[in-house]
C-alpha cells in the first residue's frame, strides 16, 4: 500500500511529467491561456494514460515477450487508436467540449507524455496495479501543472509586461520558475 | 513574399533561419529540453532526428500516392516509428554509454511534434527531391538549435564545452542550469534574445523607410 502511495506522490509532485521530464511540454505551452480548457484536457490527457496504462500492461505480458522490437510501434497504434475512440466519445458526448478543446484533442497522440508514460512503465517494470496508480499520478501531475501554468498566464494577462518577452519566451521563464519551486518536493521523502 | 514555383534553395535555407523549428515555430520541445543538459547528448539528440527525419520525409514523399488520406497520420507515425526503432537499436549496440544516458528519449523521437508536423505540411505533398531538401533544412536547424541550448547549459552548469574544461577549477558551477528549470530558463531567454534580434532589424527598416521618404 504504502509503495503504491509512494508511486503515485513521487509522480506527481517530485517527478512531474511535464516540470521534471519535460514530456507534454507542447499542449502546456499551447492549451494554457484558460484555466477551464486547460483543466478538460488535463482530465482527458488522465483518461488517456489510464487506457494507455492498460494496454501497455496487456502488450507487455502477452504479445511483446515474443517481439520485443515491435514495442515502439505497437504502443504507437494502440495509444493512437485510443485517442481516436476517446475523440468520437466527446464528440457524441459534449460537442461544446469537443469544440474547447479543438486541435489539440488528436494532438494527444502525439503528445510525449502519453508514449513516456508507456516506455517508463515498461521500463520500471511495473504490473498492472502499479502501472495504473502510475499512470494516475502522471495524469494528475499533467493536470496540476497545466493548471497551475494557465492561472499564472491568466494573471500575466493585465500586468504591465514588456512587449518583447510576450509569449512563448515568457511562458518558458515562468515554467523555468515553476519547476524550480517542484524541486522543492525532491525532499518530500529523503527523510523517511 | 511573391513564391511563383518553390526553389529548392529557399526551402533549405528557410529550415535553418527564417522559419527555424526550435526557435521561430517552437515545435519539438519535449526532446529539446530534456536532452540538452550537455552539449554531447545534444549532438546525439540531434543526429538522430536528423536520421528520423530525413528518412521518414523522403518515404512519405515518395508513397504520398498510395497513402489514403484517412489514415494518413497513422501511416505517417508508423513510418517515423519505424526508423525510430531503427536508430534507437543502432544506438544500443554502437553507443551504449551515451543510448543509456539519454535512455526514454530516443524512442521519444516518434512523437517530436516538428517531426510529423513536416510530413503533414510538406512531405505529402511535394516531390521526393523537394521534400530531402526541405527535410535536411529543417534538421540542420533543429541540429544548430539543440546544440546552441545544450552547449550553453553545459557552459553554465559544468564549465565545461563537450568535456573540455573551459574555466580552470575556481570556477563554481550553476548546478541549476543542467537540472531541469535551467532548460526551461536557457529557451526562454534564447528566444528572447531571438525576438529582440527580429524587433531591431524591424525597427531598423522603419527607420530606413522613413529616410528614404525624408530624402524624397
Amino acid at each position: 500500500m504504502s509503495d503504491l502511495l509512494w508511486i503515485f506522490i513521487s509522480t506527481l509532485l517530485i517527478n512531474n511529467f511535464v516540470l521534471a521530464y519535460f514530456l507534454g511540454i507542447c499542449p502546456f505551452l499551447g492549451v494554457s491561456q484558460r484555466l477551464d480548457t486547460a483543466f478538460r484536457l488535463g482530465m482527458a490527457t488522465v483518461f488517456v494514460m489510464l487506457i494507455t496504462a492498460f494496454c501497455v500492461w496487456f502488450l507487455n505480458t502477452y504479445i511483446l515477450i515474443h517481439a520485443p522490437y515491435l514495442r515502439l510501434i505497437s504502443f504507437i497504434v494502440v495509444i493512437a487508436s485510443t485517442v481516436q475512440f476517446i475523440e468520437m466519445v466527446i464528440k457524441k458526448l459534449s460537442p461544446a467540449l469537443f469544440k474547447a478543446l479543438g486541435i489539440f484533442l488528436p494532438l494527444i497522440t502525439t503528445n510525449c507524455a502519453i508514449l513516456g508514460l508507456a516506455i517508463f512503465t515498461t521500463n520500471k517494470g511495473y504490473g498492472l496495479v502499479q502501472g495504473l496508480v502510475y499512470a494516475l499520478g502522471a495524469g494528475l501531475g499533467f493536470t496540476l501543472a497545466l493548471v497551475l501554468m494557465a492561472g499564472l498566464r491568466q494573471e500575466t494577462e493585465l500586468a504591465p509586461v514588456p512587449r518583447l518577452i510576450r509569449g512563448t519566451a515568457m511562458n518558458l521563464i515562468i515554467a523555468g520558475i515553476l519547476s524550480t519551486a517542484f524541486m522543492g518536493f525532491a525532499g518530500l521523502f529523503s527523510a523517511t | 513574399m511573391p513564391k511563383t514555383k518553390p526553389d529548392a534553395y529557399q526551402e533549405f535555407i528557410k529550415g535553418l533561419w527564417r522559419e527555424n523549428p526550435v526557435f521561430v515555430q517552437v515545435l519539438g520541445m519535449c526532446p529539446m529540453l530534456a536532452v540538452t543538459n550537455s552539449a554531447e547528448n545534444a549532438i546525439v539528440m540531434g543526429g538522430a532526428t536528423f536520421f528520423v527525419l530525413v528518412g521518414s520525409s523522403c518515404l512519405v514523399s515518395a508513397l504520398q500516392r498510395w497513402i489514403p488520406r484517412q489514415v494518413r497520420i497513422a501511416t505517417y507515425i508508423i513510418i517515423i516509428a519505424t526508423f525510430v526503432t531503427v536508430i534507437d537499436l543502432s544506438l544500443e549496440s554502437l553507443l551504449p554509454r551515451l543510448h543509456k544516458e539519454l535512455g526514454p528519449f530516443i524512442p521519444l523521437i516518434v512523437v517530436n511534434c516538428m517531426i510529423l508536423g513536416r510530413q503533414e505540411a510538406f512531405a505529402s505533398r511535394h516531390s521526393v527531391r523537394l521534400a530531402l531538401v526541405d527535410a535536411l533544412g529543417m534538421a540542420i536547424g533543429f541540429f544548430f538549435a539543440l546544440f546552441a541550448l545544450g552547449s550553453v547549459r553545459e557552459i553554465l552548469g559544468v564549465g565545461s564545452l563537450l568535456g573540455v574544461n573551459l574555466f580552470g577549477p575556481n570556477f563554481e558551477p550553476w548546478v541549476i542550469m543542467i537540472l531541469p528549470p535551467g532548460g526551461f530558463l536557457t529557451l526562454g531567454l534564447l528566444l528572447l534574445f531571438f525576438n529582440w534580434l527580429k524587433e531591431r532589424k524591424e525597427q531598423l527598416l522603419r527607420r530606413l523607410d522613413a529616410m528614404e521618404a525624408q530624402g524624397q
